[in-house]
């Protein structure tokens, strides 16, 4: 297998960290649904639990299946490692507590997804971890918001709702000069779209639940270290870079010089919390994986499509998608994200919040649900669901106005898609004619 | 662990447990482009079963201060002033690569001073393409792909190094870059590959040596072919091991490496 250069995407998809089972034969990953794992003697038992040697003890920590899809993933992001986890919720969770304590400072981009924002905005602050939250386009901000506590910056590749397109080059030059990493998550693009470390990210994570997945079948995450951020060098982080008594008094940055994040992640992370991944979940994710270039080009190809057709419709007041020219960060997706820029965004529908429900309402193709990433169309109206509760002011300083529809475009016939969106655009145009649509 | 030798300091992992000049030594030498972690979980399963421990970052790599030496010979006086330093007794020398010649070299002028050599992944001459020699020199990172994909052999190596979870391939190029940005005066990959290239005295060391000498080889190696080797294995009467792994043993099959070495302290405890 040696050659001058790696594997191309579609071949590691399909064979990184993983060979034919040396028990079985089996080609396929196996699925190992097993908690834990025999030792072979009592020294062999010691040795693992102590870090002489590498294997399988329990599956909170490890497992074999879990670990061919840790490998894949690495492999795929250019990453040195990876560690599963129960959803993207807690791969998030895992990264920050790897690296934050009471104390400590986030600087994150103000376009991230609600449960990020949630969990950094309100449920870490009870645990004594403050977040300053920047418009992302802003580079002044980022720059300015770091304080000598400040652990980690975070955004989104593609921000939420408006797709704002991360400069993940100029922000990790921010970070990286006052000896902070740069964590992303990348659950729009996925690395077909976009290696976030290859443009100097030092962590990344996913919610593998989304295209990954792909089938919207399981609820899982992961997170990656690139393996060049200098903790020790950095003076930020003495977890990673002091003795821990936590586990052996160990110096996780001494024990790997490119891998202590994912070692002390593992060995207190998901030792402690145990927001593990199921092996059952890590298969099926797997099974995701082994297509997600075929995938993400129909997805990228279809919502092309799309957002063709709605730039031209009548109905449509705008579209927010960041090919367009009249998006705001147009020049940097092309620079950033010349495979496309994912296939989730939004499009504002002239007129009342009734009229959106009433096209909603009228889509037979597209599933309405709170999810993204499925092989199916998906569609959400936040006027009338997420964010129901908001007033049209709130609704406009969140970026979402009354007609705002989120699509997540599947893997149908564009020619279908397209059908079915008319449909509904008859439908919510007849009933703002009756004016049942009036609020 | 500091090593204080006078005008520089050298860095040594010492597997987790403090050092201890009382108990049976084994350093662990890096190869090119490498620092100590690349020998971290033998040398904890070591320094947790009856010896002291020294696996060390060379001079101007990463942890360990001071100038890079100027040829294998150099490293060898720097690796034996080392030993002296901490008191180091009954020394087994464990070298990878760069780090095997390096080893040779050290039982050579000392050969009171170490009782086994251990040469893993090696070669004799340890040749580089001009190509590799080239990207060394003008496109580091274009080198460093090369290197990565001529030392592992597996897409899937298990139980993973160092641990579950672990993609090989990345770790290394990671590892590789991480130690060429350490030393900002000195492109240690020129520098490193260079050293390997140009060491011809083995013939002159061999026959110093009186060392009990082991070659521990990669079955799929192709960066230094087992069959080149031949040299070495006459030279040095040594017992020649094989795992069936790439360059990169250590890291693709660490158990197959870790019952190597066992078997070789063993036989010589014994």
């Amino acid at each position: 297998m040696a050659g001058y250069h790696d594997p191309h995407f579609d071949t590691l998809s399909l064979h990184a960290g993983a060979a034919p089972d040396p028990a079985t034969g089996a080609r396929a990953v196996p699925l190992h649904l097993s908690t834990s794992f025999v030792f072979k003697d009592a020294e062999h038992a010691a040795s693992l639990f102590n870090m002489e040697r590498p294997g399988h003890v329990y599956s909170r920590i490890s497992n074999p299946t879990n670990a061919v899809f840790e490998e894949r993933m690495a492999a795929l992001e250019g990453a040195v490692g990876a560690i599963a986890t129960a959803s993207g919720q807690a791969a998030l969770h895992l990264a920050v507590a790897t690296l934050a304590g009471a104390g400590s400072h986030i600087v994150a981009s103000g376009a991230l997804y609600g449960g990020s924002h949630n969990l950094l905005a309100y449920t870490l602050r009870r645990f004594g971890i403050d977040t300053t939250f920047v418009a992302p386009r802003n580079l002044d901000g980022w720059r300015r918001a770091i304080r000598p506590n400040t652990r980690l910056l975070f955004g989104e590749t593609l921000g939420n709702p408006g797709l704002d397109v991360l400069d993940i080059p100029a922000v990790s030059s921010i970070a990286h000069e006052a000896g902070v990493p740069l964590l992303v998550d990348s659950t729009f693009t996925t690395p077909w779209l976009m290696k976030p470390i290859d443009m100097g990210a030092d962590l990344v994570f996913h919610s593998a639940t989304k295209f990954l997945c792909g089938h919207g079948t399981v609820v899982g995450g992961v997170v990656l270290d690139g393996g060049r951020f200098d903790w020790t060098g950095s003076g930020r982080f003495p977890e990673l870079s002091e003795p821990y008594e936590g586990f052996h008094g160990m110096n996780f940055a001494e024990e790997s010089s490119v891998g202590a994040f994912l070692l002390r992640a593992r060995r207190e992370g998901l030792r402690d919390f145990g927001a593990c991944m199921s092996p059952h979940t890590a298969w099926l994710i797997l099974q995701g994986i082994e297509t997600l270039a075929l995938r993400m080009e129909r997805h990228v190809a279809n919502t092309r499509r799309i957002v063709e057709f709605l730039c031209s419709h009548p109905m449509v007041q705008d579209v927010g998608y960041p090919e367009l020219p009249s998006h705001p960060d147009h020049a940097l997706a092309q620079r950033l994200l010349p495979r496309g820029a994912g296939a989730v965004f939004s499009f504002n529908l002239k007129g009342s919040r009734a009229q959106g429900r009433a096209f909603i309402e009228a889509l037979q193709v597209f599933s309405h649900l709170a999810n993204v990433g499925d092989c199916r169309s998906l569609v959400i109206h936040p006027a009338s669901t997420t964010h129901f509760r908001m007033s049209d002011e709130a609704l406009a300083l969140s970026g979402i106005g009354p007609g705002t529809i989120r699509l997540s475009i599947g893997l149908e016939s564009a020619d279908d898609l397209i059908d079915d969106l008319k449909r509904a655009f008859k439908v919510a145009a007849k009933s703002g004619a009756s004016g049942r649509g009036t609020v | 662990m500091n090593i204080d030798l006078g005008t520089h300091q050298a860095y040594a992992y010492t597997g987790g447990k403090p050092f201890d000049p009382t108990l049976p030594c084994i350093a662990f030498i890096h190869g090119a482009l490498h620092d100590h972690s690349a020998w971290t979980l033998p040398a904890r399963w070591f320094a947790h079963h009856g010896h002291s421990v020294l696996a060390l970052d060379q001079p101007g790599h990463m942890r360990s201060s001071g100038p890079v030496c100027p040829d294998v010979p150099a490293i060898a006086r720097w690796l034996l002033k080392v030993l002296d330093v901490v008191g180091a007794q009954d020394v087994t020398l464990v070298g990878h690569s760069m780090g095997s010649l390096i080893a040779l070299e050290a039982a050579a002028q000392a050969p009171e001073r170490v009782k086994r050599l251990v040469m893993v992944g090696t070669a004799y001459p340890m040749v580089v393409s001009t190509a590799l020699l080239d990207a060394a020199e003008q496109r580091p990172a274009q080198g460093i792909e090369m290197v990565n994909n001529f030392s592992i052999s597996t897409w899937a190596s298990k139980p993973g190094y160092p641990g579950p979870g672990f993609w090989l391939h990345g770790g290394n190029r990671a590892l590789m870059h991480r130690v060429l940005a350490s030393n900002r005066e000195v492109n240690l990959f020129s520098h490193d590959f260079r050293l390997c290239n140009d060491y011809r005295s083995a013939e002159m060391a061999m026959p110093r040596v009186r060392a009990q000498t082991h070659l521990v080889l990669g079955e799929r190696d192709q960066m230094t072919l087992p069959k080149a080797t031949a040299l070495l294995a006459q030279g040095l009467q040594a017992q020649v091991h094989t795992v069936c792994a790439g360059h990169s043993l250590m890291h693709e099959d660490p158990e197959g490496f870790l019952s190597v070495l066992r078997q070789i302290t063993a036989a010589n405890a014994a």
